[in-house]
């Protein structure tokens, strides 16, 4: 059997649905960033497929912004975290309730 | 062979997605972090069956190189004790769980049945590879504007990033 367009696409598919499933469940910050990593691999190879089964290599080009932003994005969201960690000892979502008081 | 490989790197992404969310095993931050790597690195091997070249070398060094022990320093820094799941109870739990079911389910019968009519073929262009030079051509002449901006966000990024971690902001 041929592979597909379809056959990429169901499997960025079940990734994103893997990587918001750990968001909504998980609760330790840093895992719940790693899904995020996980749904933005998902976006990549729909567009890395769309891309090849397209007539130009424009979504090879937005990947690679992609993979750009997200890389820079990690370095402040853990920054972010660290400076949260040093003021609140945590890094458990449930304990960071400062806003619902 | 190409479908054989197919299958078998989607299938190692898929498994190693999800033991990065849910592992029966272990719920240790640091066994989440080696199985997102192997999860990035399987996701090189369908960017190479993609003819994605340079985006495979790419992620590799990028995502399972920097961003990966970006994590894998802060886990350790941070001395992260295991944590307990959250668990859904109840019967708006069962009723959110239907629903959001069906929600995704309808998005993606919507979805595929709209690609039909989108104009992509189902088999691939021939000649059309993400070789290095087909890419940075692209890159340096018609995205080039976006290219330079995303250098200077890369600065402010990492401006930022000093800027936060500094203990005592003044």
């Amino acid at each position: 059997m041929k592979i597909t367009l379809e056959h990429y696409l169901v499997v960025s598919v079940l990734l994103f649905a893997l990587g918001l499933f750990g968001v909504i469940v998980r609760r330790n910050l840093l895992i719940i960033y790693m899904s995020l990593e996980l749904m933005l691999n998902a976006a990549n190879l729909a567009l890395v497929a769309f891309s090849r089964f397209g007539t130009n290599l424009d979504g090879q080009v937005f990947v690679f912004f992609v993979i750009t932003v997200a890389a820079a994005e990690v370095a402040v969201g853990l920054a972010l975290i660290v400076a949260l960690y040093r003021k609140r000892q945590t890094a458990h979502v449930e304990d960071l309730v400062l806003l619902k008081r | 062979m190409h479908e054989a490989l197919f299958y078998i790197f989607a299938f190692l992404t898929l498994l190693f997605g999800f033991l990065v969310v849910a592992n029966p095993l272990s719920h240790n931050p640091v066994t989440s972090a080696m199985f997102l790597v192997l999860c990035i690195v399987s996701l090189a091997g369908l960017f190479v069956l993609l003819h994605a070249y340079f985006l495979a070398a790419v992620q590799i060094l990028v995502y399972a190189g920097a961003v990966m022990v970006l994590f894998l320093f802060v886990i350790m820094l941070l001395d992260l004790k295991t944590e307990e799941r959250r668990r859904l109870k109840g019967l708006a739990a069962k009723i959110l769980f239907v629903v959001g079911l069906g929600a995704v389910s309808a998005i993606a019968l919507a979805f595929f049945k709209s690609l039909s009519t989108s104009g992509l073929r189902s088999q691939p262009e021939s000649g059309l590879d993400g070789t290095t030079f087909d890419l940075a051509k692209l890159l340096f002449t018609s995205y080039l504007l976006p290219f330079e901006i995303v250098s200077v966000l890369l600065l402010v990024a990492m401006v930022g990033v000093i800027l936060l971690s500094k203990r005592d902001l003044k």
